[in-house]
């Protein structure tokens, strides 16, 4: 043992740089603790793109796939659903799709590729439950719309464009994902394909 | 066995614990009923501990597995739907007395200084029990688990720039999966009851520093040497408690309070079983009925409510139109709870002693909170949204009128003793 007297300025600088050693290895302990939490190889590779034929849809038919354990509607649209688009304008909260909830190419009226092939992601955009599309009926909660989605959670409504309405709890038009046609009959689900 | 305790006694502080917090523990004599349910409290968090094992020796954590499992131990297991039922049963229960709880810290000012942190660590336990049942009620994979989890795990969404990742990162997955389900499992079986059982301890030794309140809210500590001997209790305290102060009105907590309560716990007993053995779903309340079907991500049920005991703050969230500001709102409605000891800055504690508009300003409160929980299970039709509205900005106005009126509050004479 060295009787020297103690050098305080030393011992101060060596306390501290242990300290910051030690909570730079605890903050690095804690990166697999955190990162673990992500979506594993196996989830991403789930999310991978999914075919929809649509040949054998009719006109005003909805057809259902799952992407990414998510419901996403094609929905074939007949001329008046189309023409019904027209003149909601004022009573939408987003008619111009401002809000970056669809690719460029559905920044339209329609927000689709194709006027007459819907493709967008079925669930709400308040709280994500999966609203009900009413082909008849939806006149009951909107005036002057024949169509449309309606939340049976929060009472949320939207048109057959997605396009939320106002006075409801939901904020932003239902997404729409990114999606091409490979040919007439088929759409890919969750690629933007070439023709972006 | 005097000589066993002697010899346990020189290793580790047995008796003194026993005597500090319980046999020589003072306790105000004029509790009454309400002063039942911390007890009950502990009571049911034991009945979650013990069943919870249990059912963990047969449900399976999986996406798979877990519906199934579920109605295995229901169907299969002797005596599996009795630890079943007593674990969904207690859930409920744990609220009904933590809320019974809570209000009655409200009523007597039990949060009031010297009790701040008492009611703080109180704060985190009905916190940290509204994260765990939130995840217990995944596990059963069923319809209102799916859709329940979904809607509350949406809620993060809300949070501008790093909502997205952020709901990503806590499901594991682009949707509610297995990843979900198997986190979420260990957080409820082993993190947070971890939590919550230290959180109970700190709790119990933060009210044993500063001692119980009572419903006249008065002390019962008086400055040492300024009461007769005539005056004190006839009962031996422990010197940890006599040593700066003296102590009147007072009982040992055991076995006085010891035997009160067990009253009190047969008499919740007797209400526990009703519910366990005639009304487990309690009519939908405790278990609702789109949770008997198995989860299904492409299909929501029509109308998604959570369990009773969210449901005055699912109103909240509710009644504002705009998603980021209801978020906000509905957390703000725990906030204000737990800034309740510094909003509120009048001396006197109890209700018995305070103004009437402290009376009416309660009441208001109560109710709101009886109303928005009602409002919670109904559909957000326009008249219910309207009345939402209208009790949330009550049950607002409660903290917010709390502050203004309690700095000089027109209070009635408080006691010096409880009785003499």
């Amino acid at each position: 043992m060295s009787n020297a007297p103690v050098d305080q300025g030393r011992r101060r600088f060596l306390t501290a740089a242990t300290t910051v050693v030690g909570a730079a290895g605890a903050a690095a302990v804690a990166v697999p603790f955190i990162t673990s939490w992500n979506p594993s190889e196996k989830a991403k590779n789930a999310g991978a793109p999914v075919e929809v034929n649509i040949g054998k849809a009719e006109p005003g038919q909805l057809v259902r796939v799952e992407w990414r354990g998510q419901p996403v509607w094609v929905v074939r649209r007949t001329p008046e659903m189309l023409k019904s688009l027209e003149g909601l304008a004022d009573k939408l909260r987003d008619p111009n799709s401002d809000e970056p909830q669809q690719p460029e190419y559905a920044k339209n009226i329609y927000r689709s590729r194709k006027e007459e092939f819907f493709v967008a992601v079925g669930i709400c955009t308040h709280l994500g439950c999966s609203p009900q599309f009413l082909d008849k009926t939806f006149g009951e909660y909107v005036e002057g719309a024949e169509t449309g989605f309606f939340c049976p959670c929060h009472g949320s409504t939207f048109d057959i464009a997605g396009r939320v309405f106002q006075g409801v709890p939901a904020p932003y038009n239902l997404v729409v994902p990114p999606h091409y046609f490979i040919n007439d009959n088929v759409i890919l689900i969750g690629e933007d394909g070439e023709q972006a | 066995m005097k000589k066993l305790i002697a010899w346990f006694d020189e290793r580790i502080p047995l008796t003194k614990t026993w005597n500090i917090h319980l046999a020589q523990y003072p306790a105000p004599k004029n509790f009454n009923f309400w002063y039942i349910f911390g007890v009950l409290a502990t009571l049911v968090l034991v009945n979650q501990i013990v069943t919870g094992i249990w059912l963990t020796m047969n449900y399976v954590p999986t996406a798979e597995g877990a519906f199934a499992s579920v109605e295995y131990i229901m169907r299969d297991i002797d005596g599996g739907w009795i630890l079943r039922y007593m674990h969904s049963t207690g859930a409920s229960a744990f609220f009904v007395v933590v809320y019974l709880h809570m209000f009655r810290g409200m009523m007597y000012g039990s949060y009031q200084k010297p009790r701040e942190l008492l009611w703080t660590f109180g704060m985190l336990i009905f916190l940290v029990l509204m994260a765990e049942a939130f995840m217990g009620y995944l596990l059963p994979w069923g319809q209102m688990s799916y859709w329940g989890a979904q809607v509350i795990i949406s809620l993060f969404g809300a949070i501008p720039y790093i909502g997205d990742d952020l709901t990503l990162w806590i499901r594991g997955d682009y949707v509610i999966s297995g990843a979900t389900l198997n986190r979420f499992f260990a957080l409820h079986v082993i993190a947070l009851p971890l939590v919550l059982v230290i959180l109970v301890f700190l709790h119990i030794i933060a009210l044993h520093e500063v001692g119980s309140n009572n419903p006249e809210g008065i002390s019962i500590k008086k400055p040492k040497g300024s009461v007769p001997d005539s005056e004190k209790p006839k009962f031996e305290f422990h010197e940890r408690f006599t040593k700066k102060y003296d102590i009147v009105d007072a009982i040992p907590f055991y076995p006085y309070y010891i035997v009160k309560d067990l009253v009190g716990i047969g008499i919740f007993l007797a209400f526990f079983c009703y519910v366990l053995f005639f009304a487990p779903a309690m009519g939908g309340f405790f278990l609702e009925p789109p949770n008997f079907e198995a989860a299904n991500p492409l299909k929501t049920p029509a109308h998604i409510a959570p369990v009773w005991y969210f449901t005055p703050f699912y109103a909240i969230l509710r009644a504002v139109p705009d998603k980021l500001m209801g978020v906000i709102l509905m957390f703000a409605a725990i906030v204000f709870l737990f800034l309740l000891p510094w909003l509120d800055r009048c001396k006197v504690r109890s209700i018995r002693y305070r103004s009437n508009i402290h009376k009416i300003n309660l009441a208001v409160f109560t109710v709101s909170f009886v109303v928005l929980g009602y409002l919670g299970v109904k559909p957000a039709t326009e008249v219910y949204t309207f009345f939402a509205r209208v009790f949330t900005f009550l049950y607002f106005a409660f903290f917010i009128l709390l502050w203004f009126y309690s700095k000089h509050e027109k209070t009635k004479p408080v006691p010096e003793r409880i009785t003499k």
